[in-house]
């Protein structure tokens, strides 16, 4: 007995080591790091203990400035990307020909780059002098003049950094969606149309509670993933995400720990703590929410 | 209400590339008789639930008609049919408690038809009452037994005034002992109700026991249509033969010669004269043997499982065609046998011969 | 009762409305297709068009008579390419397998082994799932910085060699297999090490091939980490490559060139994904989380 306990440990040793210095201890230190004030990384020393740290990333212009984006971007692609996603989905599963083959297309976006696809999303929405750029080509047709996406009004900017999200996150939602369908056993259509129930009928009545604790979960990592959004940004706008006026709370803390404006770990954590905060508090109404809604 | 099938076909195509298409019901012809129970009967595979879901419009035939009483409803949606379907595994909506469950199908009634709040739970509450589960409205269908679930599942049917009420294995997901209690309750709903149920099983002991009519199909063709006594009776061919009736009906090699009928070497009894000679197959009943020192039958003994009231002689026979004989005789008699043979006489009546290249039943 | 024409008229004007919902159905979906498709098709289309010809089309062709490659020999010159390459591919590979070894132990004991306090500190595991990486990356990065460890590629490996996901579903499918097999072998005297080996792998392999999958995935992508901890351009990965080839690369904005080299990146996981697809759609719905 004793010899297997050891030799559980052992097995055990690599992840408890690589968990206890990149997680647990981090962690930790994440929390004391952001109470300690006027940090100095070169030196490794501090002057005081207190909620000074909070208080400057709380004011300070640029974390404001991200977290107004990262809101704007939580509540606009949550819901759209989770509704869209949802449409495709009944529509996929409404079909037999070719299926699988839009299947695998839309799940395309999930296995490729996002900062190199990103690229792809600037030079299709970017206005230059030399030409205004696809997607206005397009708006053109609907008599709408061209407008300067990447580097001109904070609302253009914004819809295509909505747009490519939208675009990345979707695959994994639609997957999960169409699955989540096709495990509602078809019984109970056959049920619902011999009893004449109509298609809008049966989809809020049969489908959707069906599908409730699926969608709920998209839902919520929906949230989660949202709130931690940056690399899409920076595919779009570079790595100055701030002179962009498109930093997200998480670009935001990066930027702090290194980067143009870095150097300040503290003012860091801080941040992550803030940010922890928001997404906990979220997932946990999103949790209630769930409990009421989703009855099985 | 009387329900008419006519030259009803359906073709499945058939999947993968160069597969064939499957006749899954081929050519039916056949009428219900208003408010009777019917059981359509037959192996997996033999297209009893595509027939099930015909009747329910949730399919539509490639050739043929259907008519409900006087009206013609081939193409008729299922919705617009007035038919109830009970599931297999009973699709009872799990989210929904068992009077939602029932008031489902009420809630889609538009114009003239749709009911208020009230009149939906009263109805709903009748129809709980029909099938004993009034006490169980608020629950889940979660928290419920499987007979339970079967009748909520009828219930949830017959609620909107259903002129057919089809059940689809109605029997299948029960165990034994709730699977006759269930049966029972099946045909007292019908009996109470008078409308025309149609039920699909397998299960041949539960067809016979409810029915007043069973439809023997394989392969997507009827085999015989008729009152159980009569098809158990009278099989038209040796499928429906050997499909009714336990323990199966014991199949011999045999013929016809002289005017009499032969199993291997013994001879039966006599036939008329006008029988075709010729090598057919003997079907005896295990009920049609009867023990007697001096009969036709040789078999040998291999042993005897005494089963109460009855028992079961287990025999061999040269010319048998399956592994063993079973026949079954009063207990009384057990003292008769001994040794390692045993002796039969057949009851005539209980004696079906068919013909060996078509396996049509041949009268003799 | 209705008469029988009613009836005809019901049943046909159901299958109109039908037929008329499938072509809805189809639109829709060519649509989100074309969507997800026109990215890709625009950047091989960009990357074939010659520097002179991209910048002189005011209004954007949707082709090109003219295919060049010369873009592609620009990314692979101009600019360390096959180096950015090269690194993602000891990256991905080295930190897979690391890991697989890693949580495969951790799964094993988990599993099959008996040890005091193996509830609680599996407990402990699963708190760990809920820790957002951003909250723990700070201390990382000044770890890993005090290690002297900034531009090498321990540094880039290291903080992602264990997922306590993973272990969790790795140890779930080896309690799928039954314990027997586990007792057969300690009868015939096999080793924990031989029986692991021999046995729970091959069985669970669809599950470490998902998890392997699902890491190069997700190697293959990385951006934040190896943004933080390199500015030396011989470890850059493919991300920060193209980030640093936007900002600093062809000296003047060749969009084709960078466009090659957006190819370039995205082809490996394209192909991988077209080959393994089923496996990764149905890895992917099991475990992973985007978005």
């Amino acid at each position: 007995m004793e010899k297997n306990n050891l030799k559980a440990w052992l097995y055990l040793l690599p992840a408890i080591l690589f968990l206890g210095i990149f997680m647990v201890y981090p962690l930790i230190d994440v929390f004391v790091y952001s109470f300690e004030e006027g940090y100095n990384s070169a030196s490794q020393t501090f002057f005081g203990i207190g909620t000074y740290n909070y208080s400057y990333v709380l004011r300070d212009p640029y974390f404001l400035q991200a977290l107004k984006n990262t809101f704007i971007l939580v509540i606009i692609t949550v819901p759209l990307s989770t509704g869209i996603a949802l449409l495709i989905s009944l529509g996929l599963s409404s079909i037999k020909k070719v299926r699988e083959w839009y299947q695998t297309i839309f799940f395309l976006p999930y296995v490729t780059n996002t900062l190199a696809v990103g690229l792809v999303f600037m030079i299709l929405f970017k206005k230059t002098p030399y030409s205004d750029g696809l997607m206005n080509l397009l708006l053109s047709l609907f008599g709408v003049s061209p407008i300067d996406f990447m580097d001109g009004p904070y609302w253009a900017k914004m819809v295509v950094l909505c747009f490519y999200t939208v675009w990345v996150v979707m695959p994994f939602k639609i997957l999960i969606l169409t699955s989540a369908l096709a495990s509602v056993n078809e019984d109970y259509y056959k049920a619902a149309k011999v009893d004449g129930t109509s298609a809008f009928r049966t989809f809020r009545r049969i489908t959707l509670p069906m599908i409730s604790p699926m969608l709920f979960y998209l839902i919520i990592t929906g949230f989660i993933g949202a709130f931690k959004a940056y690399s899409d940004a920076v595919a779009l706008f570079g790595t100055n995400l701030n002179a962009a006026e498109m930093n997200t709370i998480v670009g935001y803390i990066y930027d702090m720990l290194y980067g143009n404006s870095g150097g300040y770990p503290s003012y860091a954590s801080a941040a992550a703590i803030i940010l922890f905060v928001i997404v906990l508090t979220i997932t946990c109404i999103n949790l209630l929410l769930s409990k009421k809604y989703v009855h099985y | 209400m009387k329900i008419l099938l006519e030259n009803v076909t359906k073709i499945f195509p058939g999947r993968g590339k160069g597969a064939k298409e499957v006749r899954a019901v081929d050519n039916f012809n056949f009428e219900i008789p208003d408010g009777k129970l019917i059981g359509l009967l037959g192996p997996s595979g033999c297209g009893k639930s595509t027939t099930l879901n015909l009747l329910s419009g949730l399919l539509q035939p490639t050739e043929g008609k259907i008519f409900f009483g006087e009206d013609e409803v081939t193409n008729l949606p299922a919705e617009h049919r007035g038919v109830g379907l009970v599931f297999q595994n009973y699709a009872l909506y799990p989210h929904l408690t068992v009077l939602q469950n029932i008031t489902f199908p009420l809630e889609n009634l538009k114009g003239d038809a749709k009911l208020t709040k009230e009149e939906r739970v009263k109805r709903a509450t009748e129809a709980a009452k029909l099938v004993q589960i009034e006490n169980l409205m608020d629950r889940k269908p979660g928290e419920l037994s499987g007979g339970q679930q079967q009748r909520v599942a009828i219930a949830r049917a017959l609620v909107k005034m259903t002129k057919v009420l089809l059940l689809d294995e109605p029997l299948s997901n029960l165990d034994a002992r709730l699977r006759l209690q269930t049966r029972e309750e099946i045909r007292r709903i019908q009996k109470e109700t008078g409308i025309t149920t149609i039920f699909v099983t397998h299960d041949q002991e539960e067809a016979m026991s409810i029915s007043d009519m069973i439809v023997v199909m394989k392969d997507g063709l009827v085999h015989q249509i008729g009152k159980p006594q009569e098809v158990y009776d009278n099989p038209t061919n040796l499928f429906v033969a050997k499909f009714l009736g336990t323990p199966p009906i014991n199949v011999f090699a045999g013929k016809i010669e002289d005017g009499a009928l032969y199993v291997g070497e013994d001879k039966l009894f006599d036939v008329s004269v006008d029988v075709k000679p010729g090598d057919v197959y003997v079907g005896i009943r295990p009920e049609g043997f009867v023990l007697q020192a001096d009969g036709p039958l040789h078999c040998s003994l291999s042993r005897v499982e005494v089963m109460g009231r009855d028992m079961s002689v287990v025999a061999g026979h040269p010319a048998f065609l399956d592994a063993s004989i079973r026949a079954i005789i009063a207990s009384e008699n057990l003292a008769e046998i001994s040794g390692d043979a045993v002796n039969f006489d057949v009851k005539p009546g209980k004696v079906l011969v068919f013909d060996k290249e078509t396996e049509e039943r041949i009268l003799i | 009762m209705k008469s029988l024409t009613d009836y005809e008229k019901i049943g046909r004007s159901k299958k109109r409305r039908q037929a008329a919902g499938k072509t809805v159905t189809y639109v829709l979906l060519s649509i989100w297709a074309l969507i997800v498709l026109f990215p890709f098709y625009w950047m091989i289309l960009c990357s074939v068009k010659s520097y002179s010809a991209y910048n002189s089309e005011y209004i954007p062709k949707f082709f090109t008579l003219s295919p060049t490659f010369q873009n592609y020999v620009d990314a692979f010159t101009a600019v360390p390419l096959a180096k950015y390459f090269a690194n993602t591919i000891i990256f991905t590979l080295a930190t897979t397998a690391i890991m697989l070894v890693v949580i495969v132990l951790a799964a094993f004991a988990f599993a099959r082994l008996e040890f005091k306090g193996k509830n609680l500190l599996f407990t402990l595991f699963l708190a760990l799932m809920m820790i957002p990486n951003e909250l723990v990356i700070i201390t990382n990065f000044v770890t890993i910085t005090n290690w002297d460890m900034r531009n090498t590629f321990m540094g880039l490996i290291l903080p992602s060699v264990t997922s306590v996901f993973y272990i969790y579903l790795l140890k779930e499918n080896f309690e799928q297999v039954p314990e027997e097999l586990y007792k057969a072998a300690k009868v015939d005297g096999t080793s924990d090490l031989k029986y692991l080996c021999k046995v729970l792998l091959p069985i669970c392999k669809p599950t470490v091939t998902t998890i392997t999958i699902l890491k190069v995935i997700e190697c293959w992508n990385s951006y934040v980490w190896p943004r933080l901890i390199t500015d030396d351009e011989n470890y850059f990965l493919v991300s920060n490559g193209i980030q640093e080839i936007r900002e600093n690369g062809f000296g003047r904005e060749n969009i084709p060139a960078m466009m090659a080299a957006v190819v370039v990146i995205s082809v490996p996981l394209i192909i991988l994904f077209l080959i393994f697809h089923k496996k990764i759609m149905e890895g992917v719905s099991r475990g992973g989380t985007k978005g």
